[in-house]
């Protein structure tokens, strides 16, 4: 029996690699969020069904395919997989279960600048959350960071880069920010939208429309977008004029969903302004960097997460949409549930309560549902 | 309640709640109470499902302040 790490699976999801995904949580929790990958095959029967043996479910499990045992936090796979391999079948585990999975950051270079830096995007496969950071002559600026904060530091200290600046495109509602930690600890500033920020309990620099911020000495700008729809000060960045940073306002194969702050209605309006009339405005050959993605299927072949604005427009159903009315029903009917433990997360990011790291990982629990298809 | 037996399982991590809670629910006759102690916070989901897929009856569980408490009536 052995451990397999969550690179390595994150690997074989790019890899497009087939995988045996035996799940032993209990069926709510795999029917809410599991491993995704486009050539995985999966048996969910839970932990505690298999006390007396797993006799019963040999013959569902292939004998010729790789198999991968997944709990919640290891501890039943381990036992299963034992069981496993007593009954003559080799499998491993997933090291750290759905907890670890949820927290790998696997960064992924997307892009050079014009003068000389790289843009890398970091996939948290396990969530669907994207975050990035912009390097650019010793110097880094990072936007929509998660709470795995030495991810990013520790990769900015491999580039030799100072982090300078960290953004957030809006106040999120998915998951907590790593933003404000990685400020603290580097001296970098944290920059947030106002409007997103009016209850927030502690000091940030405010993101104006059209504001430029640069990176390192060569003439790569941030420049801020601002385009309420997910949340009332939802912005966005066009780095080097490549790059179109957009939040959770539009993602490859969906688009935002406007609820989060409880407006669906008020704010339905400034969502179809931002993507039917700002973002027409800007070049179709901007490539589009989302905070989130929803389903596997959006990852390109190197694991990254992007496509041209202008293909955006030709095949994002959301962009689709000539009836304001039937827009407006889509993206406040029918949504799928919110977030696990949304409220708090919001909290949380504004600074009114302070959960410890175990109460963070139980809040950001499940898949991230930011976005309406 | 009255409690024919009280499992203390604090302090366990996955599996072992269930495991415990199988060999203790062995040892006690059908339709009397095993109270479960855990801070397995996993177990709220996992016990409710494992003692409606094995016949016995989750009468009710509770928070406190830290410790869950679960009283199941042997099917």
């Amino acid at each position: 029996m052995k451990a397999m790490t969550a690179k390595e699976v994150t690997k074989k999801v790019i890899e497009n690699e087939e995988l045996f995904i035996l799940d032993v949580r209990n069926e709510s929790d795999f029917n809410d969020w599991k491993i995704e990958g486009k050539t995985f095959e999966y048996l969910n029967v839970p932990y505690f069904d298999l006390l007396d043996g797993v006799e019963s479910i040999l013959d569902k499990i292939p004998a010729d395919k790789e198999l991968l045992i997944v709990c919640a936090k290891e501890g039943s796979s381990v036992m299963i997989a034992e069981m496993l391999e007593e009954a003559g079948r080799e499998a491993s585990y997933l090291k750290g279960g759905m907890k670890a999975w949820s927290e790998h950051l696997e960064p992924v270079k997307v892009g050079d600048l014009k003068d000389g830096g790289e843009m890398y995007q970091f996939v948290r496969i396990g969530k669907g959350c994207l975050s990035y950071m912009v390097i650019s002559n010793g110097e880094a600026a990072i936007v929509d960071a998660t709470r795995m904060t030495d991810v990013f530091t520790d990769f900015a200290a491999e580039k030799n880069a100072e982090i300078k600046h960290v953004f957030d495109t809006h106040l999120h509602a998915d998951h907590i920010s790593g933003g404000r930690k990685i400020a603290e600890k580097t001296g970098a500033s944290y920059w947030l939208p106002p409007k997103d920020a009016e209850e927030v309990t502690f000091d940030y620099k405010s993101l104006e429309d059209e504001s430029e911020v640069m990176i390192g000495s060569t003439k790569i700008s941030i420049q801020a977008v601002y385009s309420p729809g997910h949340t009332i000060g939802s912005t966005s960045f066009v780095v080097d004029d490549q790059y179109l940073l957009s939040g959770d306002i539009l993602f490859i194969d969906s688009i935002g969903r406007p609820d989060l702050a409880g407006k669906a209605g008020a704010w339905a309006g400034d969502l179809r302004e931002t993507l039917y009339k700002r973002y027409k405005e800007l070049s179709s050959e901007l490539a589009v960097m989302p905070a989130h993605f929803m389903i596997i299927d959006e990852l390109n072949e190197d694991g990254s997460v992007s496509e041209k604005l202008g293909t955006l427009f030709a095949e994002n159903h959301g962009l689709k949409i000539d009836d304001e009315g039937e827009f407006r029903k889509l993206v406040s009917e029918n949504l799928p549930p919110q977030p696990n433990a949304y409220q708090e997360i919001r909290e949380t990011n504004m600074g009114k309560i302070n959960p410890d790291e175990e109460k963070q990982r139980e809040m950001e629990i499940g898949p991230n549902r930011c976005a309406v298809r | 309640m009255n409690a024919a037996k009280v499992l203390d399982a604090k302090g366990l991590a996955c599996p072992m709640p269930i495991v415990k809670t199988k060999k203790a629910i062995g040892e006690i006759e059908s339709g009397q109470v095993l109270e479960v102690h855990t801070t397995d916070k996993g177990a709220v989901k996992d016990l409710a499902a494992w003692t409606e897929s094995t016949g016995h009856e989750l009468l009710k569980h509770e928070d406190d302040s830290g410790t869950l408490k679960f009283w199941i009536k042997k099917g």
